[in-house]
């Protein structure tokens, strides 16, 4: 392609064809989703974290008007296998059983145990009242580490263990020998508090039967629909050709919709046994039960040093809470963080073990960033606390670590070999734009005259993988699935452009973006393109969206489509010009033959002939269309510096963000606008992360903070305006393109975290648990009374 | 059943519904008006926004028998004869939505926010949309996309359609 120079719609910030229908609420919604004899489910959940089911008696629920059918696990349990994990990281790790609906005993709060089938919503949810249900309370697991002591009562007793599994790395140098050398060794511990990820569309699922051919069609709120249709036919035993299943709009996933549900299986059953289509529909209550939450660790992390500030080595030990089942890929999430610890930094030493512990709470597993983010915390949390124990700034240690972009390739000692980034061109950029020096500057100041309230600067310089993924990588990693991606491109015969993608969006924009990078290839007006998705019988091979890929894998795929349409086109026009293929030109949609540029095709012209077929070259087949299912060679390296200013009043314990930058690079831009939005998105989700948000367990295991009333997703009142800017080093890949998608959100937790307790280092604090709600910060300070006392006598004496 | 008649979008229903039944279901599943959805189930979210007579509610906090009488107005009501208003140009132009789940109730608690205070600071937008969650965005390009309408920054609707490209 290399005399097609002219880029027309790469980089440009269109707006999105994806907007029209969803600004004037001309939307597909799975809950929209009506058909003629719609039956409505509700289930019925375990009101206890850990209990065994004495007794079920549904058929009172049958009594109730309306209600077609209800139905116990037991009643199911002929048709329904266990749900799904694809992700068995050792080869002896402890996989239950997880039944769609329990069996003999429930596990978790919200844990489903019973399905009513009504006319409607409200008929449905009446009658579970009616089910009769007795519960022999079961001791419930909640403290990661109390669930692997000896005597720890067991969240499956079968299985004789809490311990999910263990699962170790060790590169470079001997961790100890590392630590014997160094000067300065400091541990810390770090918690990172469960989260619910909040997709702003409740999860829904329809499944509508063609009894008499055994065909069924499930509509989802899904990320996933090409994993979801493979899933549930292994769990459900309907073959694989007889499942059809569609995402249609769907309303954000953050990983949430990157699941098998327990629901979508119980539907599809209830669907196959009544032959009537049902509707289920998750209120925002029931999703924070029923819905897998994210993050939840212990990190040790140890770092070895040198007193000059410059790492060593690096010892990370994990206890992972995967809840109560291991979930599609729940064990995986914190293996995908074993390679970021390292982050950007040069060491000799690195060792690393998480050991998954089975809890009475929500299953976990992906939510934005997936193992990313916690790693990138813990790291960028030590680094700072290295800074302040060296006595240098945190800008100046971590540029005493980091690869300098010279270096690139680079070889982590993880194993992976980042591609490209320049990290000393993207912190000078945000440092610049933050105004760092007068910033620090005015924090001295600040801190001088003992200002209650504190200014406080964070930093963090991040990287990531993401574009999962290579399959060979996820072959060694023990997932059961690969990394490709798959993209057709059709020329219609009018010139019109359809592309099919394997990617499922759910916000992202693929259907603008990809118009964009087809249009640009093929020479063909954006308006031209249409971008067809979602839905297993129209574009039947696809990986789905989820780890930053859909661009970088699924986009590239659509890029090597279209070369591929140009190149048979080229084949076509070449005939049509009576010239040879290497003496044509293509620039701007449009076949010449060089030396005589009145000899030309349109390659829309060239559609039409190849649909007539009355002239093309012998053997070719009348189409012009092209499928490209690309596997990656590497992940994506995202990376960028994140700055955050933070003011704390020290006497009510209120931390108020006063300004963010960010300067990412994603590599090539296809659409600066949504890589915008992208990074405002994911700021917001880690900036809710470091303040805001928290599953709050009691000690019986309720989930307390159950409701969108009691946990705090942030308003537009609780965000800052955000700076954004970019760096570009391009990556290895065709599009030369980085994930986007998760990096804001894995880069500003710490970022923020950081600036809260830089605010507080003058008053001895040293950490303060996320989220850094007033409370914590407060009780932080007051913690730190003694060496605050102390300063302000100092000051008083000085006065 | 209680009679209820209530004008939605210009259009004027005569229905029985139950008592308890919920504005927001009687939009959705029985005058098939599915452009409000529901994003929560404790008034949190604001996804279900409409207009009850001029005012924005929570249509998951008004019962159907509540409008009876009213004129409610919701996202689809909104554009004439295919021309969008000010704010649904300025979402689009703005990149002010992502998924778009929450966008009809944004618009119309947007509407009643200019409505209210047609000159906004960006804090005053800030907390006037504070009942209104977004999970993609962070929220400012909903910003940028409230106050351009406030400060008469989007573009003539005829120019809206050739209007393709922004630069940031």
């Amino acid at each position: 392609m290399t005399d097609q120079a002219v880029e027309r719609e790469v980089g440009r910030a269109r707006l999105r064809k994806e907007d029209a229908r969803l600004i004037t609420g001309q939307t597909n919604w799975t809950d929209n989703i009506s058909v003629t004899g719609l039956l409505h489910l509700a289930i019925l959940r375990s009101p206890m974290a850990h209990a065994r089911i004495e007794r079920i008696d549904v058929s009172p629920a049958l009594e109730r008007p309306g209600v077609v059918a209800a139905f116990s696990g037991r009643d199911l349990a002929e048709g329904l296998g266990s749900l799904p994990c694809a992700w068995p990281v050792t080869e002896d790790m402890v996989l239950p059983d997880h039944p769609p609906l329990a069996l003999e005993e429930v596990r978790h709060a919200g844990d489903p145990v019973a399905v009513v089938v009504a006319r409607d919503r409200y008929a449905a949810a009446d009658a579970l009242e009616a089910i009769e249900i007795d519960y022999e309370p079961l001791p419930p697991v909640l403290d990661l580490e109390d669930a692997l002591a000896e005597d720890a009562p067991l969240v499956h007793a079968d299985k004789g263990t809490n311990r999910a599994y263990v699962w170790p790395l060790a590169t470079g140098e001997d961790f100890e020998a590392v630590r014997q050398r160094a000067d300065v060794v400091l541990k810390r511990r770090y918690r990172q508090q469960r989260l619910i990820p909040n997709a702003m569309e409740p999860r829904a699922v329809v499944v509508t039967p063609l009894a008499a051919s055994g065909e069924y069609t499930v509509y989802s709120a899904t990320q996933i629909p090409h994993i979801l249709r493979i899933m549930l036919s292994t769990v459900t035993g309907v073959p694989e050709h007889k499942l059809r299943v569609i995402a249609p709009d769907v309303g954000g996933g953050f990983g949430s919709k990157l699941q098998v549900y327990g629901e979508e299986a119980v539907a599809l059953e209830v669907a196959r046994r009544l032959g009537r289509p049902v509707k289920w529909t998750e209120s925002r209550s029931e999703g924070y039960l029923a819905t897998h939450h994210g993050r939840g660790m212990i990190q040790d992390i140890e770092i070895a040093a040198t007193r000059e500030g410059r790492l060593l080595g690096l010892k990370v030990d994990l206890l992972a809470d995967m809840g109560a089942y291991l979930m599609l890929v729940t064990p995986g999430i914190p293996i995908l963080g074993a390679f970021m610890y390292p982050a950007i930094y040069k060491m000799d030493s690195y060792e690393f073990s998480c050991t998954g512990v089975f809890t009475t709470r929500t299953p976990t597993d992906a939510y934005r960033g997936a193992g990313r983010p916690e790693a990138t915390y813990a790291i960028e949390r030590a680094m700072d606390e290295l800074a302040a124990e060296v006595g240098l700034d945190p800008v100046e240690v971590r540029r005493r670590n980091w690869i300098r972009h010279e270096e690139f390739p680079y070889t982590s000692i993880a194993g992976l070999t980042y591609d490209s980034g320049n990290y000393e061109a993207a912190t000078e950029k945000a440092l610049a734009l933050f105004g760092y020096d007068d910033l620090r500057a005015e924090q001295r100041k600040r801190n001088e005259r003992g200002d209650p309230v504190r200014l406080g600067i964070g930093v963090s310089t991040y990287t990531e993988m993401c574009g999962l993924a290579p399959s060979r990588v996820l072959r060694d990693l023990r997932y059961a699935a690969g990394g490709w991606e798959a993209a057709s491109i059709r020329m219609l015969p009018t010139g019109k452009v359809e592309v099919v993608t394997g990617t499922s969006p759910h916000g992202q924009g693929h259907v603008t973006c990809w118009s964009q990078i087809a249009a640009d290839v093929l020479g063909v007006p954006f308006e031209d393109v249409e971008v067809v998705h979602g839905d297993t019988k129209v574009a039947p091979q696809g990986m789905d969206t989820y780890g930053s890929r859909s661009l970088v894998v699924g986009g590239s795929a659509v890029h090597r489509a279209a070369e591929k349409v140009v190149e048979k086109a080229r084949k076509v026009a070449a005939h049509l010009l009576e010239a040879d293929e290497g003496d044509l030109g293509f620039k701007n949609g449009v076949f010449s033959v060089k030396g005589s540029p009145e000899a030309r095709k349109s390659i829309q012209e060239v559609a039409f002939e190849t649909f007539t077929s009355h002239d093309v070259p012998d053997g070719m087949e009348p189409t012009l269309n092209a499928d490209h299912v690309l596997d990656p060679e590497n992940f994506s390296y995202p990376h960028g510096t994140h700055l955050c200013a933070v003011e704390v009043d020290t006497e009510t314990g209120q931390t108020r963000i006063r300004s963010y930058v960010c300067v990412d690079d994603v590599g090539r831009v296809i659409n600066p606008m949504i890589v915008e939005g992208q990074v405002h998105g994911g700021l917001a989700q880690g900036i809710a992360q470091a303040l805001y948000e928290e599953a709050v367990y009691d000690t019986e295991g309720n989930l307390v903070s159950g409701t969108m009333a009691d946990y705090l997703v942030p308003s537009a009142a609780d965000l800052p305006d955000f700076v954004t800017d970019r760096t570009e080093t391009p990556a290895a890949n065709p599009l030369g393109v980085k994930g986007v998608g998760e990096a804001g959100t894995i880069a500003s937790t710490p970022a923020v975290v950081n600036a809260v307790v830089d605010a507080l280092r003058p008053l001895g604090v040293h950490d303060v648990r996320m989220p850094c709600t007033p409370e914590r910060v407060w009780e932080a300070v007051r913690a730190a009374q003694p060496e605050q006392s102390s300063e302000a006598s100092r000051k008083e004496a000085s006065a | 059943m209680t009679h209820i008649s209530v004008t939605v979008d210009g259009t004027t229903y005569e229905d029985e519904v139950e008592p308890r039944l919920l504005l927001v279901h009687y939009l959705r599943d029985r005058l098939g008006l599915t452009g409000t959805p529901i994003g929560c189930d404790t008034s949190n979210c604001g996804a279900c926004t409409v207009e009850l007579d001029g005012a924005s509610v929570k249509s998951c906090t008004v019962l159907a028998v509540q409008a009876d009488g009213c004129e409610v107005t919701t996202v689809q009501g909104l554009a004439r004869d295919g021309e969008w208003t000010a704010l649904q140009r300025a979402f689009h132009e703005r990149h002010a939505l992502q998924c778009g789940y929450c966008t009809p109730g944004m618009i119309m608690a947007a509407r009643d926010l200019l409505r209210e205070n047609p000159h906004p600071t960006p804090d005053e937008v800030r907390k006037g949309l504070e009942g209104n969650l977004c999970r993609c965005t962070g929220y400012q390009n909903i910003v940028r996309a409230v106050l351009a309408v406030a400060e008469g920054e989007t573009a003539p609707a005829d120019q809206a359609a050739s209007a393709q490209e922004v630069t940031a």
